[in-house]
């Protein structure tokens, strides 16, 4: 169990059978009064928040949240296939829980998968994945309608802006926070 | 923690107020950090050094003093309560108290009006981000004219203004706090400003009544810009309905689960020889914190818990 004392931004607790993280955390103490605990949360499955305040009786349970090393290794229509690193067992987990982290993901990448309970909740991809451009319009030298960028699209179907030079069959680097190019690489 | 700057800043801070203090006849008094009596506060957790107590404020002492014959006082005191950390909260603080002989909280008003006023002038010859040149307070893009008087609101309208349900309703579903700090205090102190005044008295321990209006305490709170700064009463020096109120908080701590401390049966002693006299303590963390124009009162120490 945590009490009052333990919460802060960042913390993981569990509120009606399900996990949240809390986002915005303020303490505060009229003068006078008792300490009051705002917190922030976000649901970690659904995605929903919502602000409750707590008093320093309030307790709370720790949830059975496990991350876990784990590799992506193919996708059969909406559900994405991971094997345990170590243990090589393996789970599905469904095309929503992914949301636009499918943009980024090729076969073989490593990943963590957060786990509550044993279920899969999240999938959490390094920053920086290497991706091959499937289709690019070339580069005209010499091309004077000003343009910086065109789009270009990977081999995971993501499209997104380039600088002018990327060539169909390069590699390049994509920040999968942002979705952006980062820098063409050489293999 | 600060820098040379505001290393400099700080002590200007401090010296401006003990010159404040002692230019208006007021004795500058050090007592014991570490007592083995304290108030009974329902809400305020001590902090411990060797089965002593470290003080939450030196009021007890400062109040001893009083009723032993010093007519007007003031401390900056290093204070400790446990469990307190956050924007506006550091387990360690620096209160400053000062007391007077034969006034009530009126007059506490006014003192603050002419501190706060003194201090933001001496501020601004310093240059600091959080005062303009005029001495005005510049919080969140706002300008907060310092110049007196200040408002002043009772508990009551103030609930009536902004709470969504009244004063007594609160009380009696025990969400008096949680009302103060999600409804009231975001508004309070904003154009200048603004004393909250006149507490239910449950929650005023150590404040005398108002005079024909037994439910009602005179203490007082200072706000600038919804921030607390300053909490003082016209003091309570009855030792008999002290006790009865004493022993209510008591009451409170054991309820919570904490160990009964112990009726402060010296302090209640002196009380006795004190007629009328009125106190406060003001957060000087806080209030520097405001000048500074910085966004916490971690960032206006020295060293805070984080620099360790």
């Amino acid at each position: 169990m945590y009490s009052t004392s333990d919460l802060r931004k960042g913390l993981k607790i569990e509120i009606d059978g399900e996990p949240y993280i809390i986002i915005e955390f303020e303490f505060s103490k009229p003068g006078k009064g008792q300490a009051l605990y705002r917190c922030k949360m976000r649901n970690m499955i659904t995605g929903n928040q919502f602000v409750k305040t707590y008093r320093s009786s309030d307790k709370f349970v720790k949830p059975a949240l496990e991350e876990r090393k784990m590799q992506y290794l193919y996708n059969q229509d909406d559900e994405y296939h991971f094997m345990d690193s170590e243990n090589f067992e393996q789970i599905f987990v469904v095309r929503d829980q992914l949301g636009d982290n499918v943009n980024f993901m090729v076969d073989n990448m490593e990943v963590d998968v957060l786990f509550f309970q044993d279920r899969p909740i999240d999938v959490s991809l390094p920053n920086f994945v290497n991706l091959l451009v499937t289709q690019a319009d070339p580069w005209v030298k010499g091309d004077t309608s000003g343009s910086d960028t065109k789009p270009i699209t990977v081999e995971t179907g993501y499209v997104l802006q380039v600088p002018p030079f990327v060539d169909q069959g390069d590699k390049i680097q994509i920040d999968t926070r942002t979705g952006a190019y980062v820098t063409r690489v050489k293999e | 923690m600060l820098d040379l700057q505001g290393l400099r800043t700080r002590a200007a801070f401090f010296q401006a107020i003990r010159h404040f203090f002692v230019e208006l006849g007021f004795l500058e008094v050090d007592t014991p950090i570490r007592q083995p009596a304290l108030i009974p506060e329902a809400h305020i957790h001590p902090l411990f050094a060797d089965s002593w107590f470290l003080q939450a404020s030196p009021e007890l002492c400062m109040k001893r003093l009083l009723a032993c014959g010093c007519e007007h006082i003031f401390q900056v005191a290093r204070c400790f309560r446990k469990d307190e950390r956050g924007r506006l909260h550091l387990e360690e603080m620096t209160l400053l108290e000062w007391y007077r002989k034969d006034a009530d909280y009126r007059d506490l008003m006014e003192d603050c009006e002419r501190l706060v006023g003194a201090l933001a002038m001496r501020m601004a010859e310093a240059g600091v981000a959080g005062v303009d040149e005029k001495g005005s307070l510049l919080v969140a893009g706002r300008t907060i004219d310092l110049s007196p008087p200040w408002t002043r609101l009772s508990v009551t309208e103030a609930f009536s203004r902004w709470s969504p349900m009244s004063l007594p309703q609160a009380l009696a579903e025990d969400m008096f706090d949680e009302i103060l700090v999600e409804h009231v205090e975001p508004h309070l102190g904003w154009d200048q400003p603004l004393f909250l005044m006149d507490y239910p008295v449950e929650l005023a321990s150590l404040a005398r009544t108002k005079p024909g209006e037994p439910q009602v305490a005179e203490r007082v709170e200072l706000y600038l810009a919804g921030v607390e700064i300053a909490n003082g009463f016209s003091e309570l020096c009855d030792p008999v309905e002290q006790r009865i109120r004493f022993a209510r908080e008591i009451e409170l701590i054991v309820t919570s689960g904490r160990t009964a401390p112990a009726m402060p049966e010296r302090f209640l002693e002196d009380l006795g020889r004190l007629d009328q006299a009125a106190g406060i303590a003001l957060g000087l963390d806080r209030l520097l914190m405001l000048f500074l124009g910085a966004d916490s009162v971690a960032r206006v120490q020295s060293f805070s818990p984080d620099d360790f």
